[in-house]
């Protein structure tokens, strides 16, 4: 199941097809809103309604009653268990030792294959992209999940306004580096700064999502403020947090995890069941708040919509 | 050492080898084991099966550098106390995480290098766990410290998992490697005399 909102001016309530899910979804999402008090963004949560082939699906999703229902992690969740190592190794130390990040003035620099390189400020990089709202899963490739409702704009709408050039074939991202503020970059358990990178097929996928809030909320420190990557159909490493640079490449760029250890890293990290991490199955995930695991989905679910984007790859070896 | 203490040395270490258990059904009790539960009880429990592991390698090097006898007269109450912690690190994975997927633990068991460090350590405990009354002390005679020997390789596989399953930031299991060298060297012959 997905739930992808558009901006508002994309579709109407009318568009949507079959009343019945749409039911379904309305008192899903207000379940969930409910519980979870967010009575101020419900309304537009139910704006979220509108039928693309995506949302249709999604619908689907829920209503199919052999798989299990997809719920919102409570914020308290999202926002107190996270990997972000550059905050500390625990995934209770990136909430507590990134309270004072400081995110403002945050400006990214944007180079390589691109015809509009430069130092941008945040607020001018962001300015005339179409803000949104998201509810996606998120898989970490150590067997865990949460579902989060991500404010952002689609990566690709980002990427038409920096105009890379015929050469670009790849994306690069770089997260911050200032040990002063994140005091794990003292320590030398990744080699910083954090970089990840997409095809540039991927990274144009209209899935592909640029956070800066979520919950309807400014994105906390722990969660990678002021800018990250959401990319829900591969395990959340490449969902790389604090960018500072986009680079457009001609070759595959460097991805961290995959520097550390390529032979259990590899640089698509698409969610999938089938293809075991060295020292644990992907086979099924426990959903925060769960106690039961559920079986992991291939590409975390999204497969309809990105599965074309690999065909004729062996996915066992490009893993 | 205060006389209180040597002559209430076993309640004490009873109380104190408890504190770690007390401390998570606190956790547990108060709703504070975090947003991933399951995780945080595995990862405390294998905390503490070697912390206590070391902490039984600790009463030798302290019985000979004190010259004092107390030392070993808790060593095998912390000894099975080390055994309670590791199984219920293992009652943890078994029940809590796989919820008795047998399939995907035997899956674990044969492909998963830390898995198999940790149960080859487990499974090597339960001997002495079980030889660990004064009756069988006395009935292995000799035999019964060549047995307990064994515990050295426990603490080895014990760290070893650690190391093998860690994915980035090797620190901690480090300093447990650091501590277990430690306890090794002051068996040696040589630097067991010095340290008298
Ligand atoms: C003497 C025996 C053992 C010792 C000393 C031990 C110790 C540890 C330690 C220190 C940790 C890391 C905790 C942390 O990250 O803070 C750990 C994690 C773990 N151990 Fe063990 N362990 C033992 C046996 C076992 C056995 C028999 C199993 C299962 C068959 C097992 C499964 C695990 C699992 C699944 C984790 C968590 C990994 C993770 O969360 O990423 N261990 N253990």
């Amino acid at each position: 199941m997905l739930i992808k909102s558009h901006n508002k001016h994309d579709c109407t309530e009318s568009e949507v097809t079959d009343y019945s899910i749409y039911v379904k979804r309305r008192q899903f999402i207000e379940a969930s809103a409910r519980s979870l008090g967010l009575a101020a963004i419900a309304p537009s949560l139910l704006l979220s309604a509108c039928s693309d082939a995506a949302t249709e699906n999604a619908a689907k999703g829920i209503s199919n009653s052999d798989q299990p229902r997809d719920e919102l992690t409570p914020y308290e969740d999202v926002t107190s268990y996270n990997n972000f190592y550059e905050f500390g190794l625990d995934k209770s130390d990136p909430a507590k030792l990134a309270k004072n990040f400081k995110v403002k003035p945050w400006s990214v620099r944007v180079e390589g294959a691109v015809e509009k390189p430069g130092v941008y400020d945040l607020e001018d990089l962001l300015k005339g992209l179409p803000q949104e709202e998201r509810i996606y899963r998120l898989r970490c490739v150590e067997a865990w999940s949460m579902v989060i409702p991500w404010n952002g704009f689609a990566l690709a709408d980002l990427i038409k306004k920096l105009k890379p050039t015929s050469a670009a074939k790849y994306v690069q991202f770089e997260t911050l580096y200032d040990p002063q503020q994140m005091p794990g970059q003292k320590g030398r358990a990744l080699d910083w700064p954090y970089v990840e990178g997409l095809r540039l097929d991927e990274a144009t996928h209209p899935l592909a999502f640029m956070a800066t809030g979520l919950y309807g909320k400014e994105l906390p420190g722990q969660n990678g403020a002021p800018l990250r990557l959401v990319v829900p159909w591969k395990y959340g490493f490449k969902s790389i947090k604090s960018i500072v640079a986009i680079r457009f490449t001609e070759k595959q760029p460097a991805t961290s995890w995959n520097i550390a250890n390529p032979g259990e890293y590899g640089f698509y990290a698409n969610v999938n069941p089938k293809v075991s991490h060295p020292r644990w199955t992907q086979r099924k995930e426990r959903r925060i708040g769960e106690f039961l695991k559920r079986p992991t989905l291939p590409f975390n679910g999204y497969g309809d919509q990105v599965a074309s984007l690999y065909q004729g790859m062996d996915l066992k070896r490009y893993f | 050492m205060p006389a209180f203490f040597i002559k209430q040395i076993k309640p004490i270490c009873f109380f104190l080898c408890c504190l770690p258990l007390v401390y998570l059904a606190v956790l547990f009790a108060t709703d504070q084991l975090g947003a991933n539960p399951i995780e945080r009880i595995t990862r405390f429990s294998g905390d503490w099966a070697l912390r206590m592991i070391l902490i039984t390698l600790v009463a030798t090097p302290l019985q000979r550098g004190l010259g004092a006898v107390w030392p070993f007269r808790i060593r095998r109450m912390i000894g099975l106390f080390s055994f309670f912690y590791v199984s219920l690190h293992l009652s943890s994975y078994v029940v809590l995480d796989q919820f008795f997927d047998w399939r995907e633990i035997f899956d674990d068991l044969i492909k998963r290098p830390f898995i198999m460090a940790g149960m080859a350590a487990f499974v090597l405990l339960i001997p002495l766990a079980v030889t660990s009354t004064k009756k069988m002390m006395r009935r292995l005679g000799k035999r019964w410290k060549q047995l307990h020997r064994m515990i050295y390789l426990i603490a080895a596989l014990g760290v070893l998992h650690y190391f093998l399953l860690i994915k980035a930031g090797w620190a901690e299991p480090a300093i447990y490697l650091l501590v277990y060298l430690v306890l090794m060297l002051l068996r040696v012959p040589v630097i067991a005399r010095r340290v008298r």
